[in-house]
């Protein structure tokens, strides 16, 4: 099985969020960053598809700047066969042209049985990458994937929906992004992240397009003003829901 | 501004979120709306994307949810543009769209011109209130024929078991983590939900989640769901900052914790601190008795 894997380089998810002078972007500065935890669904399960198969490779793009190669070998190290960083200065805003980038470095790898990405990344929340790549390559596409069988040319997969989960059939070769609950994504062992430093990783530069969606300001979320604390206690609760009921008035 | 809302149907009826995209795209100008009940989900696609360029639309806007996030990707590809995603906040300059979106998990919101034609948005579910009388079965919308269903197909849908409400579309949320101690310890939350007489949905921290005892379906956070209820109610849950980032753009929050110094009541608008076996259970009384 020949598998493409999309990852992106993301702040940690415990990153306390500071917005540069720009007003535009985040202040990076100690900032630290991994790989999407979405993405790494995708490596595993491409890691696991290639081992089920007996032979195969696992090849990994990332869009970002030079400092995702660090990105790209902890991906390499957890057994992956190679790397691609599309080399920006920035990813861009508009995920149409992240997307039109991506997809013309994986048609010009040739035929690949599955493409994987995150279902997300969970810095921009674009949601849509994948979809978008799968788009422009004319192959089908499955998102937010928590359950894949494969039988030849022939998948199905399970993705949550509000209340409920959907089953779907599609055809290979295909696009799927990764949700949580896909599997268990291992930790790269010793062995392997010395291995990773000998893979080839090819680095590309590109030169995203401006894109239609342009970033006004970035902003803190609203404040919520001060709350208090109601009481101890269950003799607290009928004040709690007084106030619930006549200040807040959502009882 | 000429706008396209893409409807959301189940079973034949339509989506209480269905309401919140026409409410939505009101706000950019005249509405049509339509619907796609398909189970081929490239045919709804191709569809919607040939509707959207013969009809001329400026904006095109679907619900963030499961399918609507599908479906808007699959659209906006077709018409050449990416999607606004998960937007919070819509107006217009000009002629142009400007929409709000939550980034970084809600630690950050992205306001973003939308110059693509058309300007291609889905937004938040829960946000775009339409008014207390408007109801979803009212709406009229046309319902497109597809022509192939392609090939991604949806075979069936498992539906959760019936009276469990998503928590991404409840108006309520009783939220539990580590504090409950005990999987079995839930039942307190499912019984305060049901007090609400079907409104509320019982939701999870990270924590309860990856040990397992709940389903991730249910977990609020920067792995989970982002919710934006008008009561959110976090049982027993300390308040670790990618859980923040799920649920604080509810209305009102209201934190039960035994630890006074909880990073949960930094958020909240009213916190009660205690024991939650003692506190949860004389709630559901009280709000029983509203709802009586």
């Amino acid at each position: 099985m020949k598998i493409a894997v999309c990852i992106k380089r993301v702040p940690d998810s415990e990153t306390r969020v500071k917005i540069s002078a720009d007003g535009k972007s985040i202040d990076e500065a100690g900032v630290k960053f991994v790989m999407n935890p979405y993405d790494e669904f995708a490596v595993e399960e491409a890691l696991r598809r290639k081992e089920k198969a007996g032979t195969g490779e696992v090849a990994v793009f990332c869009l970002g700047p030079a400092a995702a190669q660090e990105t790209i070998r902890t991906a390499l190290a957890t057994g992956a066969d190679r790397g691609v960083l599309l080399q920006v200065d920035k990813p861009p805003t508009d995920p149409f042209e992240a997307a039109k980038l991506i997809a013309a470095e994986l048609k010009a790898g040739g035929a690949w049985d599955l493409i994987l990405f995150g279902r997300l990344a969970i810095d921009d929340y674009n949601t849509q990458v994948g979809t978008l790549v799968a788009e422009l390559l004319g192959l089908p596409c499955v998102t937010a994937v928590s359950h894949l069988d494969i039988d030849g040319t022939k998948g199905v997969a399970e993705r949550e929906i509000e209340g409920g989960i959907e089953v779907v059939d599609f055809s290979l070769p295909a696009v799927l992004t990764t949700d949580k609950g896909l599997n268990e994504p291992r930790y790269p062992a010793l062995k392997g992240i010395m291995a990773a430093k000998k893979k080839p990783l090819e680095v590309k530069p590109v030169q995203p397009g401006a894109g239609a969606l342009e970033v006004v300001a970035l902003m803190p979320p609203p404040d919520r003003k001060e709350g208090r604390i109601v009481g101890e206690g269950a003799g607290a609760v009928g004040e709690l829901v007084r106030l619930l009921r006549e200040e807040a008035k959502v009882l | 501004m000429k706008t396209l809302a893409v409807l959301e149907q189940r079973d034949g009826a339509l989506r209480k979120v269905s309401s919140e995209v026409a409410t939505a795209a009101g706000r950019l100008g005249v509405v049509d709306a339509v619907v796609c009940s398909s189970a081929g989900v490239e045919g709804c696609a191709t569809a919607i994307a040939a509707r959207a360029k013969s009809g001329g639309y400026d904006a095109v806007v679907f619900a963030a949810t499961a399918t609507g996030k599908d479906l808007a990707a699959r659209v906006a590809a077709k018409l050449g543009v990416g999607v606004a995603m998960d937007v919070t906040d819509l107006s217009l300059e000009g002629n142009t769209v400007i929409a709000t979106r939550p980034v970084y998990a809600g630690k950050a919101m992205q306001k973003v011109r939308v110059l693509g034609k058309p300007a291609v948005i889905s937004v938040r579910p829960s946000v775009f209130m339409p008014p207390p009388d408007a109801k979803a079965s009212q709406l009229e919308a046309e319902s497109l024929s597809v022509g192939s269903p392609g090939r991604v197909v949806v075979r069936e849908i498992k539906a959760a078991p019936a009276g469990t409400l998503d928590v991404a579309e409840a108006q309520v949320i009783i939220s539990g983590g580590r504090g409950l101690k005990d999987p079995a310890n839930f039942k307190v939350l499912e019984e305060l939900a049901r007090a609400f007489g079907g409104k509320a949905a019982v939701g999870a921290s990270r924590a309860v989640v990856d040990a397992g005892w709940r389903a991730h379906a249910d977990q609020v956070g920067q792995t989970g769901k982002t919710v934006s209820p008008s009561l959110y109610i976090a049982v027993g849950i300390s308040g670790a900052i990618q859980h923040l980032a799920g649920m604080r753009t509810s209305k009102v929050i209201v934190a039960i914790n035994k630890d006074k110094d909880a990073p949960i009541f930094k958020v909240a608008d009213y916190g009660v601190v205690g024991d939650l076996f003692e506190i949860v259970p004389k709630l559901t009384e009280e709000i029983r008795k509203l709802h009586g």
